[in-house]
């Protein structure tokens, strides 16, 4: 993703030359570089994005190694798991296509498609969360409950926290979606899409994580 | 008057009304001093609770009626409540540690310094670090309030060891003051993610030209690592606080094992938890915090120390490089606090290995500082004699780390007052001098008028030598025995061979105390009658915050930002026409050759 920008700041860094002239005083300037801050390879709202994605990375590792360490506590049971996340995970997975199909009609200027795309991305989303309700009530219907068993505490807990975070996507999307009703997407201007999908994609990562972690590891 | 400061005149006077400017800002200097000054009413509070904690400690149990009418609850006919005592304990700990000096050194000055000495208008997102001081006010006015509800504040200590936080029955406080506490740290560490979103952004971001990342101020390198630690150790703090109010309202059993029972003998309704998972994830992120705590004091305190010593800082390189690598240790260190929760004796030898390895960063930065000092012309303001101060707390307080980390020494020496002596000195009043520091340097920024010099230096030696009278002693009284949270140590025979020197610790803490309130009132004074800065760089520095006028105008800087030619520390070029040559000044002129 960096590299994209790389020719860009060459560029840049040649058009301003060597600016500032390199000291001539001792000790003028430790390394010498005259680099300007302004040509930081990423925008700040990307800088940003990756800076929430690592505090989310950091919030989950913090819940999986509880549950790794509790998990060898003797008397751990394990839960019967609703079959329905099997099709809730590929449609979370399709959905991280179709935010893709998003960004190609952008680029190649096929506005009204894109248009749709996120639209169905966004559905998706909400076919997501939806089914996991879904599981969740079965599992209430099956008698497994928060405090059931450590097992079926961290299955409420993990997939909550994760649709938590799944609603925030969501809500990108629409405000995506908002702009590109008001024609305010341009292949130039995609950056709301691109780090709308950048996001999409981390949740849909980390929904496989934690559904590996839960059902099948 | 030139262009520049013409243009930073009229960016002060783009009206808007007292509220938007004062109160509802999206200025980060107006949200650094905000921070700055709650933070400031939280260490008030917080020295009230320890100055009770070192009245029952030399006159245990003393009759108190005065108390007893204003705090009924808490003084039984007038003489203190073990219950109460331990909520003071905890209640000092969790005011101290996150909303004193997290708030001050990272949200203060964090806020205040940064666009300004990277030569930025404002922070990357303005609107967030608003919202992220409003978010940090509520979390303070929750965690006051934890004193004041029934059954009183929570008594675990500001570790808030599960199981005893994970169950409501275990203690008066556990109930109501505890679940205050719990939200009160999950707010502050929502305030302090976005708080860590915005420095790191804002300074890899939004650096002028010609500020590169080794032209940085020190300053802004102990913020940047800083922000990076909070952003990768608060998420697991709070994790660990998601499972704890699960455990303590939604009936789930994280920490809680089987088998636990009540004071009042009834069996706790949990079973399959672990009892030692919440330390474990505590320490996770507690150790790297007090790391939060003291790498932008040690920042703050290079950059004051070099100005006053008026020479470079020894060995730039090895000071970003040295905060860098206790930042990272400080991720693998965290078991050092539970040598005695029955790990494996090799784990703990492992623990004992990489926490000895912060000896080396920390060392490597002790003598660079000593080489800053070193036969230079030293000007003896307060802000200076703060930053030396800072160099000595760290130095007495971080030699007894290094028996506190030894495994083996740690078994006689943990939970006793070696330990409370050791993080007093070396992650409290260490970072609290270099906050002093930066207050009297940077109030002239922040207010246009000067602290008082006299009282400052006045304020320096009580504070000093207080400081020492309260916490030196501390070591010998732990050696000998006595444990910290500890009630009422007369209870013990073999304490009150000792307790003269508790007497001595609690006049001292008092005094010390006392002293506190001559900085209070040159502040507040200085606000409004100080003496007026008349020169845009009244210390000499080189920093760019000091080439615009003070107070610094909405936008910090005149039409253009400045560009920058050198690194932070051109002081005593030979050659240069001054001691010193500000970073925005290009190499020609500062020679005066044309």
């Amino acid at each position: 993703m960096v590299f994209k920008y790389m020719p860009t700041i060459t560029q840049e860094r040649r058009q301003h030359g060597t600016t500032p002239p390199p000291p001539v005083l001792p000790g003028g300037g430790d390394d010498g570089g005259g680099d300007s801050g302004s040509s930081f390879p990423i925008s700040k709202h990307q800088v940003g994005l990756w800076i929430l994605l690592g505090v989310i990375i950091m919030l989950f590792a913090g819940l999986s190694s509880a549950y790794i360490v509790l998990r060898g506590v003797p008397g751990w049971q394990n839960i019967e798991v609703p079959s329905i996340l099997w099709l809730n995970t590929a449609i979370l997975l399709a959905s991280s296509a179709t935010i893709e199909a998003a960004r190609k009609s952008l680029r190649h200027l096929r506005i009204d498609a894109m248009k749709s795309w996120l639209v169905v991305s966004g559905g998706f989303g909400l076919a997501f969360l939806v089914g996991q309700v879904v599981a969740w009530r079965q599992l209430v219907a099956a008698g497994v409950y928060l405090p059931s068993t450590l097992h079926s505490s961290f299955f409420y807990i993990l997939t909550g926290l994760h649709g938590l975070h799944l609603v925030g996507g969501v809500m990108a999307m629409a405000y995506v979606l908002s702009l590109a009703l008001r024609n305010r997407l341009r292949p130039a201007a995609d950056e709301s899409l691109k780090l709308c999908a950048m996001y999409w994609h981390f949740m849909d990562g980390l929904w496989v994580y934690l559904f590996i972690l839960l059902v099948l590891a | 008057m030139g262009m520049h400061d013409k243009h930073a005149t009229e960016h002060a006077h783009h009206e808007l009304g007292f509220v938007r400017k004062y109160i509802f800002s999206t200025d980060h200097k107006v949200i650094g001093v905000q921070y700055l000054i709650t933070a400031m009413a939280m260490a008030i509070v917080g020295g009230v609770l320890s100055m009770l904690m070192r009245l029952q400690l030399a006159f245990p149990s003393q009759m108190l009626p005065s108390m007893g009418s204003i705090m009924p609850d808490a003084f039984a006919g007038g003489i203190m409540k073990p219950e109460f005592y331990a909520s003071l304990v905890t209640m000092h700990g969790t005011i101290m540690v996150f909303f004193l000096f997290t708030a001050v050194l990272t949200g203060g000055f964090g806020n205040f310094l940064i666009p300004l000495q990277i030569g930025a208008r404002d922070m990357a997102f303005p609107f967030l670090n608003a919202l992220s001081y409003w978010i940090f006010l509520l979390s303070c006015i929750v965690i006051f309030a934890a004193l004041f509800v029934a059954g009183g504040g929570p008594l675990g200590g500001w570790t808030s060891y599960a199981p005893l936080s994970a169950v409501e029955a275990f203690g008066p406080g556990q109930g109501l003051g505890m679940t205050l506490w719990i939200t009160a740290i999950a707010l502050f560490t929502a305030s302090g993610l976005m708080g860590g979103l915005n420095y790191v952004t804002t300074i890899l971001t939004m650096r002028t030209k010609g500020m590169s990342m080794m032209r940085l101020p020190l300053t802004q390198w102990s913020l940047l690592i800083t922000a990076i630690l909070g952003l990768l150790a608060f998420p697991v703090l709070l994790a660990a606080g998601i499972l704890l109010i699960f455990d303590r309202t939604g009936g789930t059993s994280f920490f809680v094992p089987a088998g636990l029972i009540t004071a009042d003998m009834k069996l706790v309704q949990h079973a399959g938890g672990h009892p030692l998972l919440w330390q474990h994830l505590f320490w996770f992120f507690g150790h790297p915090e007090v790391y939060i705590v003291i790498l932008p004091a040690m920042g703050m305190a290079s950059d004051i120390l070099s100005t006053f010593c008026r020479k470079p800082i020894f060995s730039y390189r090895m000071m970003v490089y040295s905060m860098a690598a206790i930042a990272i240790l400080s991720f693998i260190v965290w078991g050092h606090h539970m040598f005695v929760s029955g790990m494996s004796p090799f784990l703990g030898s492992v623990f004992t290995l990489t926490t000895l390895l912060i000896a080396v960063p920390s060392a490597v930065k002790t003598f660079n500082w000593l080489g800053t000092v070193w036969g230079a012309r030293i000007r003896f303001t307060a802000a200076g004699l703060f930053a030396i101060g800072f160099v000595s707390l760290f130095v007495s307080g971080g030699l007894s780390g290094i028996f506190l980390g030894t495994s083996a020494a740690d078994i006689q020496l943990q939970d006793t007052y070696f330990v409370v002596a050791h993080f007093h000195l070396v992650m409290a009043i260490a970072p609290l001098f270099a906050a002093f520091g930066g207050l009297y340097y940077w109030f002239p920024k922040m207010f246009g008028r000067f602290m008082n010099e006299t009282l400052g230096k006045i304020h320096f030696w009580l504070s000093f030598v207080g400081v020492y009278c309260v916490f030196f002693p501390m070591h010998i009284i732990g050696i000998g025995g006595q444990m910290r949270r500890l009630y009422d140590p007369t209870q013990y025979d073999f304490l009150k061979s000792q307790q003269g020197v508790n007497v001595f610790i609690s006049i001292s803490a008092f005094i010390l105390f006392a002293a506190q309130f001559i900085f209070l009132a040159n502040f507040l004074f200085s606000i409004f009658a100080g003496r007026r800065v008349t020169e845009k760089n009244p210390w000499h520095a080189t920093t760019l915050e000091w080439t615009v006028p003070s107070p610094t105008g909405h936008g910090n800087f005149g039409e253009e930002l400045p560009t920058v030619y050198r690194w932070p520390f051109d002081f005593s070029l030979p050659g240069a026409k001054e001691d010193f040559v500000p970073q925005d000044v290009a190499p020609v002129a500062a020679t005066g050759r044309k």
